[in-house]
């Protein structure tokens, strides 16, 4: 088993939580793992990424080689563009279709979405809404999350556990909103493969 | 003895096996990528239940005093910052080289390369060797920690202090760490059986320094550094590599599953035994050194004849010669054939980081464009913080930003040459590290300048850690002796930016030391300590 994953976002965006998340499920799994994250400067409002690497046997490098990562989950649509030098020619693209703005010269969104379409494996997921269904605005990077939950290599059940770890002490209100939002992410992802 | 398994950043991992090495304090100043060590001891349950000093410090100079201080008395003490931060501490931290230490004494400086959060990317090896200190630089996590507590060891058998050189991948990756069950006992007080090793009055410091100097020869032989230092052989022989630190990995993850192979120096402690190097030289006819930071071995490797072994590098173009290394950079290195590599659109645009919504800052510089406006451009000094994004559009208001507290002592020596206005605008936690002793020059010859602290109550930067200057820049400027007429206090807001503008008027037309305090509670820390409220209701 080896997953190479670029999680890519806007400061303040949530990747890490995500990240979070599949790291508690990856060892609750006994998988080797890598994670590099951004700190500092960029996360005011500039763009994050962090490298996530699982694996069954030990994980050498913590960052992924160009043209290697088999999945980019981002929680903003520009965002996931900026990191195609890493996807692999196979990989896939999960990312969330809600534009965050805050850069004059922020391109008309619909031209994002054709590059994403032009590439094969892409799903593009209206996280922003699913997750207000869910019960807040706030898991919308859970969404996004469960939408790629189908290209993890780790049981989905894991990355539950992983939610209820994570959001335990935030009560059990916001555990449950977390799992539904990351169950609807996943609902929408299954019929798109 | 059992051991236990955790997640660990870099920095974590260096924090807890200090706590588990017996650590009795831990002296830091923020900075990126460096800040989770003390992050780390901060909201530790054991450092708290061993009460194990961990306040931040004013800067990375008292910092390092403190430090050494805490080793005086026998206990084991760690200082960490960023790779600039050592700039700051350098003179205390080289000749705290020369006094030697009491108690274990380790300095952890944490290099950006590639600039990531930093103005620079120096590399501190450079300065373990200057300062004859030895240094581990850590591959992996792992190894962070397991060498912490050979470098307590290894600081208290040789009475130097010790350097750990991580960069921001290791700093701020996590992964699986192997831990001590239980934490060793801190040491019990125990001064210096000398009672003068620590004064450095030249007749001292010279006996001192040649004992340093001869230790720095006989620490190479240690088995604490060289078991970090191994040669791993090959039968093919044609090409050599030399790794440092966490280039390491990069050349792992290439050869690692392939049936590439090469014989293998990995050095992960300084300074090392030059046969070591021989190891590798005598065998192979090139050598491929991969360096994280400076072309340190390289450069020395090559000399300056450079005509001997064939080496590969930063310095001949193998390896750009500036920035961070990485896996596809060491797989060009190593002439793999390119893979297909999809280009970033065109639609993607840069996303400089910008302002928070309501933050303070931005208010000031509103008031600041607009109160200079009629003097023209170009007189504005600044610093490093969050206030530092008010160099880019739309606000275009600053005119430099080059070493922490810089902003202050460059306003006064403009004036000194004549420009009018000239103007600093200073963080508060920046102001505190080292604005303050800038202000003192600007009033003892009465500098016609105008110093705008604008402060937000924490160190915004980086991640929101408290600020020394919280409630005391009022009593400091007065103290330092600003005239109390001059000192004028402001909140940025946008309903009183009318009133900011005309006391900005005032003070900049003013011919002599002046200081606005424009006091705003940082929006990310403001909104934290509400959520934290509530949660404590
Ligand atoms: C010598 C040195 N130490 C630490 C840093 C890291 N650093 C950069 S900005 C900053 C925080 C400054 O805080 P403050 O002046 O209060 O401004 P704010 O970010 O809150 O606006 C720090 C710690 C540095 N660049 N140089």
């Amino acid at each position: 088993m080896k997953n190479d994953i670029i999680l890519s976002g806007v400061g303040g965006q949530g990747i890490l939580s995500i990240a979070a998340v599949i790291g508690l499920a990856a060892v609750e799994n006994n998988f080797f793992l890598k994670q590099s994250e951004v700190h500092g400067m960029s996360q005011r409002g500039g763009d994050v990424q962090s490298h996530l690497r699982i694996s069954g046997k030990p994980v050498d490098s913590d960052l992924i080689q160009l043209g290697k990562a088999d999945l980019i989950i981002s929680v903003e649509p520009m965002e996931a563009l900026r990191y195609l030098p890493w996807l692999s020619p196979d990989g896939w693209i999960i990312t969330n279709s809600s534009p965050f703005i805050n850069i004059p010269d922020y391109p008309p969104v619909e031209n994002i979405y054709e590059e994403i379409n032009s590439i094969n494996n892409s799903i593009i997921i209206d996280a922003g809404y699913l997750a207000k269904e869910a019960g807040s605005a706030r898991t919308e990077n859970i969404v996004v999350l469960g939408a790629a939950s189908p290209f993890i290599d780790i049981p989905y059940e894991s990355l539950e556990s992983g939610l209820r770890k994570l959001f335990g002490r935030k009560g059990e209100d916001i555990v449950q909103m977390n799992l539904k939002a990351l169950k609807a992410g996943r609902d929408f992802a299954v019929t798109k493969i | 003895m059992k051991k236990k398994r955790k997640l660990l950043l870099g920095d974590e991992a260096i924090a807890q096996a200090a706590i588990d090495a017996g650590l009795s304090g831990i002296y830091a100043y923020p900075g990126t990528p460096s800040t989770e060590i003390m992050e780390y001891v901060r909201i530790s349950p054991v450092a708290q239940e061993r009460n194990i000093h961990r306040e931040w410090s004013t800067n990375e100079k008292t910092a390092m005093e403190a430090a050494l201080g805490m080793s005086y008395t026998g206990k084991r003490a760690m200082v960490a910052m960023k790779h600039v931060g050592l700039n700051v501490a350098a003179d205390s931290f080289i000749n705290s080289a020369i006094t030697g230490i009491n108690g274990g004494l380790i300095v952890v400086s944490a290099d950006d390369p590639s600039m990531h959060s930093s103005q620079n990317e120096q590399d501190s090896r450079c300065y373990s060797h200057f300062a004859f200190v030895p240094c581990f630089e850590p591959a992996s996590q792992q190894e962070a920690y397991d060498m912490v507590s050979d470098a307590f060891e290894l600081s208290e058998k040789y009475h130097v202090p010790v350097m750990m050189r991580i960069t921001t991948r290791l700093a701020h990756s996590r992964a699986g760490v192997d831990m001590k069950a239980e934490a060793e006992p801190q040491k019990k007080i125990k001064l210096p059986d000398d009672p003068l090793q620590f004064v450095l009055l030249p007749a001292i410091a010279r006996k001192k320094y040649k004992t340093l100097l001869s230790s720095y020869e006989t620490v190479r032989l240690d088995v604490r550094i060289s078991k970090y230092n191994s040669f791993r052989d090959d039968r093919k022989r044609d090409l050599g590599i030399i790794t440092c630190g966490i280039a390491y990995n990069y050349l792992m993850e290439n050869i690692n599953n392939r049936s590439l192979r090469y014989p293998v120096l990995k050095i992960s402690a300084y300074p090392f035994s030059n046969d070591i190097i021989r190891e590798i030289t005598d065998r192979c006819k090139e050598i491929l050194i991969l360096e994280e930071g400076y072309p340190l071995i390289e450069d020395k490797l090559r000399g300056i004849l450079d005509n001997g072994i064939k080496v590969y590098g930063r310095m001949d173009g193998t390896i750009p010669r500036v920035g961070e290394l990485n896996p596809s950079i060491v797989a060009k290195a190593l002439g793999m054939p390119p893979t297909d590599i999809r280009e970033v659109p065109g639609v993607v645009k840069t996303r400089p980081p910008v302002f928070c919504k309501g933050c303070g800052h931005a208010d000031t510089f509103n008031a600041l464009i607009e109160a200079i406006k009629q003097y023209g451009p170009g007189k504005v000094f600044s610093d490093i913080g969050c206030y530092t994004l008010g160099a880019l559009p739309p606000y275009n208001a600053i005119n430099s930003c080059v070493d922490m507290g810089a902003s202050v002592t460059m306003a006064v020596g403009a004036a000194d040459a004549g420009l009018f206005p000239s103007v600093a605008i200073i963080g508060d936690s920046t102001f505190t590290h080292s604005g303050m002793t800038g202000l003192l020059d600007a009033v003892s010859k009465n500098s016609p300048v105008t110093i705008i602290i604008s402060d937000n109550m924490t160190t915004g930067m980086t991640g929101g850690q408290d600020s020394q200057a919280t409630g005391r820049l009022q009593n400091i400027c007065t103290g330092l002796g600003v005239d109390p007429a001059h000192i004028r206090n402001i909140v940025p807001l946008k309903k009183n930016h009318e009133e900011n503008v005309t006391v900005m008027k005032e003070e900049l037309e003013y011919r002599g030391v002046s200081v606005i305090i424009s006091a705003r509670e940082c929006i990310q820390t403001a909104s934290r300590r509400k959520k934290n409220t509530i949660k404590d209701h």
